[in-house]
């Protein structure tokens, strides 16, 4: 990527991200927009089931009135009609009832209104204005009915429910504005709480990218979902210290172990160089030379498969198998070295085991088990490979032998790179056996275990055991 | 025999040259992907030595799989510093043929290549094998020298069969290891030796002429005269 398309990234240890950045403030103007937006629709359905509601009965009880009045005035015509509204006038207790009715020529038959209103111009519609009421100016309402000669206006003096209208929208204002700012503040509030609750973690974040590898997320009771990130963090963490610790150990070996043999061929080859007398000489220190370093070359190859396993960086090359073959190649292949020195290797293998794992690393294991079981069982010794299935499904392959044993705090040494126990220092092997046979159960996600092959037995002899989830 | 090596460290070409050289074959160098690509293209070669990582934008993989996509079958070994077994098996499945890994001993390096330039052809499979008076029978399975017939087991009829098909090559122990056994590992002691030595028993054990030879620094080879 060059320098011109990189986004440029927040200096490490950057100050908190700007307002308008912040995820915080985005939540909590999400947040305040949501609260907004119910209190909006709170509002409005208040409103139309109160004012909305009023407005609605005026209306009906108007037209109610008005077809009233025309069934009044179809059975017993103008006179009769202009009786029934003196009579709705003389019966309206509230006085809120408002009526006029005008012959053709605009001539007053009853009411209690003294001018047509400017704004009753056509039939069958509603209509708002001012009037004087019984001498008070008054918000009224009307309908207008044509009847053939007369003109009729039915109306409600509405000034009771406009005044109760005001106070309504009067308390609507009010507990808006009070829920925006609720929403403000509950904003604020959401915005530092997930401040304060991710703090922490970008701490860790901060220390670890300062080379702090001990660093963790600390986490709350709560189980919610930042203890999850931060567990998840946390698990992240040990595995990449897990990781460290492998890349450290593995230099930390090869500085110290490689460098004794490198240190050994160098001084060797340069001895010869001043000491050979004879070209015969030379030509065995070079020969010797190279002898040493491909040693050297098997023993940084081992290491590399260990950080290999240990990296789970081969569990792409996973594949079914059925252990009883492989474990069967092994044992065929050390058969002739037990032989050769006059030991037996005895197998006690199921017809079938299958499992899913890395063929050639579990081979591998297996032949540096052999290996180690033929090396240090004396002559006539017995080595014995087994392998089988738990009832819990887990899988065992056992190697076991007759040898001398080990001491219990040697068996718990045993792993560690190029250990070596005391007594085997006379025998050849680099010590990284039993380390990557360790690295490759670990890399199926099972242990090593080490225990006496017969306890109580002198010699003990020594059994090692390969347990492996079955994965089924 | 004519052999194209495409490396880009000098030192390692200029041992790898001068030693094939010396085994009697004819050696074209490329330093680059790029020149190793058009000589390996443009002209006629027995055999591609091929470095896995090269300089020139086109590295070993791209280089055999240009080279099988235009249906040239050329046997090629990979030379390669990338070990693991997954970077072996990507070079394989590109087309390459055999794989070495650096650092190597010349020895091993020609017996491979050796073996790559006079594979058994496919054509006529072969169903006796005989190397002087011992004879390899593939269909009963049976070896016999001179008229007294040998028991064997399942695998060393095997590691036979296999430095039978290589009669008169060196044949190392970890061709032996993995075309015999098929497995990439490292069996730590001198296994192979073993089991070589008790082939050897069981094949000479009343014969004044032994047939399995044993090369100094490289391995075995099974051959008719000493």
């Amino acid at each position: 990527m060059s320098a011109h398309t990189r986004r440029r990234q927040p200096a490490p240890g950057a100050a908190p991200p700007r307002l308008m950045q912040s995820a915080g403030l985005r939540f909590a103007a999400l947040f305040t927009l949501t609260f907004a937006l119910s209190s909006l629709v709170l509002v409005a359905v208040l409103w139309w089931a109160t004012a909305g509601a009023l407005d609605r009965q005026v209306a009906a009880a108007i037209r109610a009135d008005a077809v009233a009045l025309t069934e009044r005035w179809r059975e017993a015509g103008a006179q009769g009609l202009a009786e029934a509204i003196e009579e709705r006038l003389a019966l309206d207790v509230s006085n809120e009832a408002i009526y006029l009715l005008l012959d053709r020529d605009g001539r007053k038959l009853a009411g209690n209104l003294e001018a047509w209103p400017a704004t009753a111009t056509s039939e069958g519609s509603f209509s708002r204005t001012r009037i004087s009421h019984d001498g008070v100016p008054a918000d009224a309402r009307f309908l207008r009915r044509d009847l053939p000669n007369l003109r009729l206006l039915v109306g409600r003096d509405e000034s009771e429910r406009l005044q109760l209208r005001l106070v309504l929208t009067e308390g609507v204002v009010w507990s808006l504005g009070a829920s925006l700012l609720i929403a403000i503040a509950g904003a604020a509030l959401i915005r530092r709480a997930l401040e304060r609750r991710l703090e922490p973690t970008f701490r860790t974040a901060m220390g670890i990218a300062s080379g702090d590898l001990s660093a963790r997320v600390p986490l709350s009771e709560r189980g919610d979902e930042f203890d999850r990130l931060g567990q998840g963090m946390n698990n992240m963490l040990d595995r990449i210290e897990t990781l460290m610790q492998g890349v450290r150990g593995v230099s930390d070996a090869i500085a110290h172990d490689l460098r004794t043999p490198i240190a050994r061929a160098r001084s060797k080859l340069e001895e010869s160089l001043g000491a050979a007398s004879s070209e015969a000489e030379l030509r065995a220190a070079v020969e010797q030379g190279i002898a040493d370093l491909d040693n050297i070359s098997r023993i940084f190859r081992a290491l590399l498969r260990i950080a290999e396993a240990e990296a789970g960086a081969r569990r792409a090359a996973f594949a079914p198998l059925d252990l009883p073959e492989v474990l069967g190649d092994a044992a065929e292949f050390y058969q002739a070295a037990a032989e050769a020195r006059d030991q037996r290797l005895e197998t006690d293998l199921p017809a079938s085991l299958p499992m899913v794992g890395d063929r050639d690393l579990l081979l591998q294991a297996v032949a540096n088990l052999l290996d180690n079981a033929v090396k240090f069982t004396p002559e006539g010794g017995v080595v014995r490979l087994a392998a089988r299935r738990h009832g819990d499904g887990s899988i065992e392959i056992m190697v076991s032998d007759s040898g001398p044993g080990l001491a219990s705090d040697d068996q718990s040494r045993v792993g560690e790179r190029f250990f070596r126990a005391d007594r085997s220092r006379n025998t050849p092997g680099s010590g990284l056996g039993l380390s990557l046979v360790r690295a490759v159960a670990q890399l199926h996600g099972g242990v090593l275990e080490l225990g006496d092959a017969m306890p109580g037995a002198d010699p003990p002899g020594l059994s090692v055991s390969l347990l492996l989830p079955g994965g089924k | 025999m004519r052999i194209l090596l495409v490396e880009d460290d000098v030192e390692v070409a200029r041992f790898v040259k001068k030693g094939l050289q010396e085994a009697g074959h004819t050696v074209e160098h490329a330093a680059n992907g790029r020149d190793g690509l058009f000589l390996a293209a443009s002209e006629q070669f027995d055999l591609l030595v091929l470095d896995r990582m090269l300089p020139g934008g086109v590295d070993g993989v791209r280089l055999v799989e240009t080279l099988r996509g235009q249906g040239n079958r050329t046997p090629v070994l990979f030379l390669s510093a990338l070990g693991a077994v997954d970077e072996r098996v990507k070079g394989l499945k590109a087309g390459g043929d055999d794989y070495l890994v650096k650092p190597f001993a010349f020895a091993e390096l020609l017996a491979r290549v050796e073996a790559l330039a006079r594979r058994p052809s496919v054509d006529a499979p072969a169903t006796r094998l005989r190397v002087s008076d011992l004879e390899l029978d593939l269909l009963s399975r049976t070896v016999t020298r001179g008229a007294k017939k040998i028991d064997v087991q399942p695998r060393e009829f095997r590691l036979l069969e296999h430095l039978m098909r290589h009669a008169g090559q060196v044949v190392t122990r970890t061709m032996l290891l993995e075309k015999v056994w098929d497995y990439h590992f490292d069996p730590q002691t001198n296994v192979i030796d073993v089991h070589v030595s008790r082939l050897r028993q069981k094949l000479d054990k009343g014969f004044d002429k032994p047939l399995i030879h044993t090369i100094r620094n490289a391995g075995y080879m099974i051959r008719a005269e000493p």
